[in-house]
């Protein structure tokens, strides 16, 4: 599998990133790269292997249901560019 | 009858009425002021790390085997992808290939008929934000106290068969969660929400029509008029040639018609993955075996049993164990009168009759089970007539008094002494000759008018069955 300019735009625009055509060109070879470093792990002999999904060997990390405080207001918009009646303002979205 | 059948699969969620959210520990109650409700968690700051609630997963697994999925014995999160301003982190935790629950069902019965309707999946999530819109387009403002609510997502099998399928589906639903208590389940407030999918096809055909997928439904109602236009819609296409568009449209209430909403096309590419911050899930016997004891009977066995031990018939018992509360109240009635089928009588005559014809629910009225079983009891005994019991239980809804107290204070006690009615009956005959010719005469419907008087005198308290006795005696003297 290789990436082509058409991937990096899917992705580009997924990521809502806007590229020129030489930064295209210069990821699609990035990302190839990796892609075929990673292709490595094809060698090996998965067969009967349960795929994993995490890391750590563990399960069942929980809290029980218990109300903390949360944060005050002002502290919660302090990483607001805009902000108004205690909300956080956003450009127009329209439905 | 149209040539086309429509096929409908609903996507559910009801929000799970924890304390605290799904992974952190702010309050998931609602009305608070905006963004009161948040921490670095659920604002999606970065280096935080989300903690699974304990709660929020045995509520999961209970609606799960409430609806009778297979529980997986281990399962995941996953990251679901998208920018959108409701969801700060730029993605919602969900469940993607392997749900807490899967290949369930439930029963629903339309026109008396039972069908059973599969169940896909059940997966736990959180919900996102709540936005508002600036009047005049000048901005948005969003408000995050709803992040990380726990959700469950409920979707079905494209087995129901018409809209009206499609709400009972939803309401059965509905009633089960509200009997397992993991949710307040109420479409005003958003702790219920459905989306459909719906499409139609020839009848005798196998493959399925392209579907729209229906939004904006927020009331029980709303599914069904908004389903009910969308095949209207789309038989109109097919009539004329055409192709209907796969597309999301919306449901407007008050236009009572459905709206493509363009923007939700581009390209659905959630780029699942698992979430690194989060252990798997480990369901084993025992927990599955605790958290299963905990499901108390189901609507349908309830159903069954009223029919079952009190004889009621299957519609009736069907509407009083719609509703949890309703089933309770009936219950409750029936420690204070043995007369199951007069209490049920009661319960979906007049007192449905009057909250729906007020818009409101038992809980906002007065009345408790004990009161009607009381009430129910004075009529056994001859206290009190049925008429009377009108006036009686206008008391129990609105004050919330014992029948008892009720009756003594309005001086509501039926008569039933012979002599005391004997008396107003002579008196009525003296003072209408008119109707008593008329009656001796052969017009039996005179009669009628005599009683109403005699009722009138008595303020409605003569024991009916014993003026028409005492007044049919007389009048053939």
């Amino acid at each position: 599998m290789s990436i082509t300019i058409k991937d990096v735009e899917h992705v580009a625009n997924l990521a809502r990133l806007e590229l020129s055509d030489t930064e295209k060109e210069q990821f699609a070879g990035q990302l190839n790269a990796i892609l075929k470093y990673a292709e490595k792990l094809n060698e090996l002999d998965t067969e009967g292997i349960e795929p994993t999904s995490h890391v750590l060997p563990l399960a069942n990390v929980m809290r029980e249901d218990v109300v903390k405080p949360s944060w005050p207001i002002e502290k919660v918009l302090l990483n607001a560019p805009e902000d108004e009646e205690g909300q956080f303002k956003v450009p127009a979205v329209l439905e | 009858m149209s040539k086309y059948e429509t096929v409908v699969g609903l996507e559910v969620h009801v929000e799970l009425h924890t304390k605290s959210k799904i992974f952190c520990g702010c309050s998931t109650s609602f009305g608070a002021p905006p963004n009161t409700h948040t921490c670095p968690v659920c604002l999606g700051h970065p280096g935080v790390l989300p903690v699974l609630n304990r709660q929020a997963v045995e509520y999961a697994m209970k609606a799960a085997m409430a609806i009778n999925c297979e529980v997986a014995e281990w399962c995941k999160f996953d990251r679901k992808n998208y920018f959108y301003p409701d969801s700060p982190k730029a993605y919602q935790i969900s469940q993607f290939d392997q749900p807490i629950g899967q290949n369930g069902w439930i029963d629903i019965e339309v026109n008396g008929k039972t069908k059973r309707i599969g169940i896909t999946r059940l997966h736990l999530e959180e919900d996102a934000g709540k936005l508002t819109h600036i009047e005049g387009g000048f901005g948005s403002l969003v408000d995050l106290n709803r992040v990380g609510t726990p959700l469950i997502e409920i979707v079905s099998e494209p087995d129901l068969r018409s809209p009206e399928e499609a709400k009972a589906y939803l309401e059965k639903l509905r009633a089960i969660m509200q009997y397992c208590d993991v949710s307040d389940v109420k479409m005003e407030e958003g702790s219920l929400r459905c989306d459909a999918n719906i499409s139609i096809r020839p009848y005798g055909q196998e493959k399925f029509g392209i579907r729209a997928e229906l939004k904006n439904m927020n009331s029980f109602r709303g599914v069904q008029r908004g389903l009910e236009y969308e095949e209207l819609r789309q038989a109109d296409i097919l009539d004329g040639g055409g192709i209907v568009v796969q597309e999301t449209r919306r449901w407007d209430e008050s236009q009572g018609k459905t709206f493509s909403m363009r923007g939700k096309e581009e390209a659905h590419d959630y780029r699942y993955f698992p979430d690194p911050d989060l252990v798997r899930l480990h369901i084993d016997s025992e927990w599955k075996a605790r958290v299963k004891a905990s499901i108390p009977e189901l609507p349908d066995a309830r159903q069954a049993r009223y029919i079952e031990q009190f004889g009621l018939s299957s519609y009736d018992a069907g509407v009083l164990t719609a509703s949890m509360k309703l089933a309770d109240f009936f219950e409750e009635s029936l420690k204070h009168t043995s007369d199951a089928k007069a209490s049920a009588n009661w319960i979906m005559g007049d007192l449905l009759g009057y909250l729906n014809a007020n818009n409101q629910e038992l809980g906002d009225v007065k009345i408790t089970g004990q009161g009607l079983g009381e009430m129910i009891q004075l009529i056994e005994k001859g206290t009190i007539s049925t008429k009377i019991a009108k006036t009686v239980f206008k008391g129990l809804l609105e004050t919330g008094k014992s029948p008892q107290q009720i009756v003594e204070e309005q001086g509501l006690v039926q008569i039933s002494d012979e002599g005391a009615i004997l008396s107003i009956v002579d008196s009525v005959i003296a003072a209408n000759p008119q109707s008593v010719e008329d009656f001796r005469n052969g017009k039996e419907k005179a009669i009628g008018f005599l009683v109403g008087q005699i009722m009138k005198e008595t303020k409605g308290k003569a024991n009916p069955g014993l003026v028409n006795k005492l007044l049919v005696e007389r009048l053939n003297a």
